[in-house]
């Protein structure tokens, strides 16, 4: 080899002429048995979670856990200091009056729940990420104008670089692109 | 029950109509025999029912006027129905005439031997006096019925073509009628229900009534829309996804709800004033604490819960239920605002509280049911229907 740098297959990419295209491609995709692929579109596009074979996101999980948490935690906080670390009689009301817990706990539950939110989000689509296969390519720069890609991991199972280009040209892809990086 | 899918039009129809007309009717004569039993008791069980159904019906009117106003695309195919609800203020606008005939068992504040030794009621006369209120009720109604008629009438021109200017003025005119039922339903809660008891106030009272009307007209229209799926009409028109956002409305207004609720309560109970208090007082005595428990958990929490998961906005089931526990709850909750004014030692329940809700109610069913047969089922010429159909919701 004289190249001291060698070039890996990363992924596969073809572009599309229409949203429907898209569409087909990511439900043939799917039923091939592919996980690891993803469809660049300039909008979204209804349907696109079913034909890719995406499942239902677990953030809603993620968030009704942190508020439960957030909830909890502010009324054991305003409690525990209320009523045993600092009593202090507030305008004649009992020490544990849960009246006046009420909209710290709403906010510590609703804080919690919009930062699990943002954060499990971010997680759960493997962001901040600093680069992408897919930027080899110069004509995926349309994907943000007026592109529609399909873009096939090379570390998912079914990978296989001529069958996969096979498979994409067979649905309409166009400008196939093997995308090669280090 | 046939539908025709063309034209959207139910061609023939069971027997919803007449049976909510014989209903009703059973139901006014039995009203009707509870005036002459129990006078105090019939005027504030009236109150009541009127109270929820026109909180339906303007809950209808709010509805369209905020499709047009933000553009809404996904609620086309429900927009037909909402204006068939709200076109009932009309009607109940004769059911208001017994409650103007009650203003003496209902308002102390407009005995003048009362007021004549009550200094804080002297202060309040030139708003709360009968004539004023009188002319203010009336005022409210030909607000509503004129908007609910103008905006109708708009809708059924769309639909024998669409141009664009029938939608701009549909438009046009409910931005500032969201002013005017914004200001119109807060008085209307304050005449009707707040001055029950004329030395208590609370300023939130008008977003607290609005919210759970709004809720119970959510509840009301999803439950016209099960029916009509039941009975398979509109199949593949309003479809699940639809189900599925109107949930999401209906999960939305029950937290609206009780955080207006919540917090009326919360700055009375921290301002800790006797002339605030007394109202929730009223209602922690002599088993009301029960009934108020009731509507924390039944109006809020339940349903908050239930309805929390993706999954049970969308079943059929769980949502058959909901609507009708829902009503049942904006029910108690009126009830509770209402009835301590009668019964300040005790909760007693009376067969005259029901009599006027199957009375009201089978009369604005029925008129409901005759629009809805005469009128497409959605607005056909609307330029948004198509995509409204294939609405997806997550």
């Amino acid at each position: 080899m004289n190249n001291a740098i060698v070039k890996k297959t990363q992924a596969v990419l073809a572009e599309f002429d229409s949203p429907t295209a898209l569409l087909k491609t990511a439900e043939t995709l799917r039923d091939a048995g592919y996980k690891k692929f993803d469809c660049h579109s300039p909008f979204a596009i209804h349907g696109m979670d079913r034909a890719m074979g995406l499942k239902r996101s677990p953030l809603g999980w993620m968030v009704g856990l942190a508020a439960v948490v957030g909830t909890s935690s502010a009324l054991a906080l305003q409690w525990w200091t209320s009523t045993i670390d600092y009593p202090l009689v507030i305008s004649g009301k009992p020490f544990f009056s849960f009246q006046a817990y009420v909209p710290v706990t709403f906010a510590l539950g609703v804080l919690l729940s919009a930062a699990t939110a943002l954060i499990g989000m971010l997680a759960l689509n493997g962001l901040p990420r600093f680069h992408h296969p897919v930027f080899y390519s110069d004509r995926f720069s349309r994907a943000s104008d007026d592109g529609f890609f399909v873009s096939v991991e090379s570390d998912d199972k079914m990978f296989n670089v001529e069958q996969t280009r096979t498979l994409l040209q067979q649905c309409g892809g166009k400008n196939i692109e093997i995308l090669e990086g280090e | 029950m046939k539908f025709d899918a063309k034209s959207y039009r139910i061609t023939e129809d069971g027997r919803v109509g007449q049976v909510a007309l014989i209903i009703g009717i059973i139901g006014l004569v039995l009203t009707a025999t509870g005036y002459f039993v129990d006078k105090a008791q019939f005027y504030h069980s009236y109150l009541t029912a009127f109270f929820f159904w026109l909180s339906i019906a303007l809950g209808g009117l709010f509805f369209t006027m905020l499709h047009h106003l933000v553009g809404a695309k996904w609620s086309v195919v429900l927009r037909r129905l909402a204006e068939n609800i709200m076109i009932c203020i009309p009607l109940l606008a004769i059911f208001l005439i017994p409650v103007l005939f009650g203003i003496g068992e209902l308002f102390h504040w407009s005995h003048p031997e009362v007021v004549a030794q009550d200094h804080l009621l002297q202060l309040k006369a030139p708003y709360l006096n009968v004539a004023f209120f009188i002319i203010r009720a009336v005022f409210y109604f030909v607000i509503w019925v004129l908007l609910a008629r103008y905006l109708l009438r708009l809708s059924l021109a769309q639909d024998g073509g669409h141009t664009e200017s029938i939608s701009k003025r549909m438009r046009v005119a409910s931005a500032p009628s969201m002013i005017l039922f914004a200001l119109t339903i807060t008085f209307a809660s304050f005449d009707w229900l707040m001055s029950l008891d004329a030395h208590w106030y609370s300023t939130i009272f008008g977003v607290y009534v609005f919210s759970g009307s709004l809720l119970a007209m959510l509840a009301f229209l999803m439950r016209i829309v099960l029916y009509l799926d039941g009975v398979g009409t509109l199949r593949g028109i309003i479809t699940r996804e639809h189900w599925h956002d109107l949930g999401k409305l209906i999960f939305a207004f029950i937290v609206f709800w009780g955080y207006m609720a919540f917090s009326q309560y919360f700055l009375i109970w921290y301002g800790n004033i006797p002339e605030e208090t007394v109202w929730f007082l009223h209602r922690w005595e002599h088993d009301w604490q029960y009934i108020s428990l009731l509507i924390v958990f039944g109006h809020f929490v339940i349903p908050f819960f239930v309805l929390f998961p993706y999954s049970t906005k969308r079943s059929r089931p769980v949502m058959l239920v909901m609507t009708i526990w829902i009503l049942a709850m904006h029910w108690v909750d009126l009830y509770w605002i209402i009835l301590p004014n009668l019964h300040r030692e005790a909760v007693k329940f009376s067969w005259i509280d029901f009599a006027p809700m199957l009375g009201i109610g089978g009369i604005f069913i029925r008129f409901f049911w005759s629009r809805v047969r005469v009128t497409p089922l959605v607005p056909v010429g609307d330029p948004g229907l198509e995509e409204s159909k294939r609405l997806v919701s997550h």
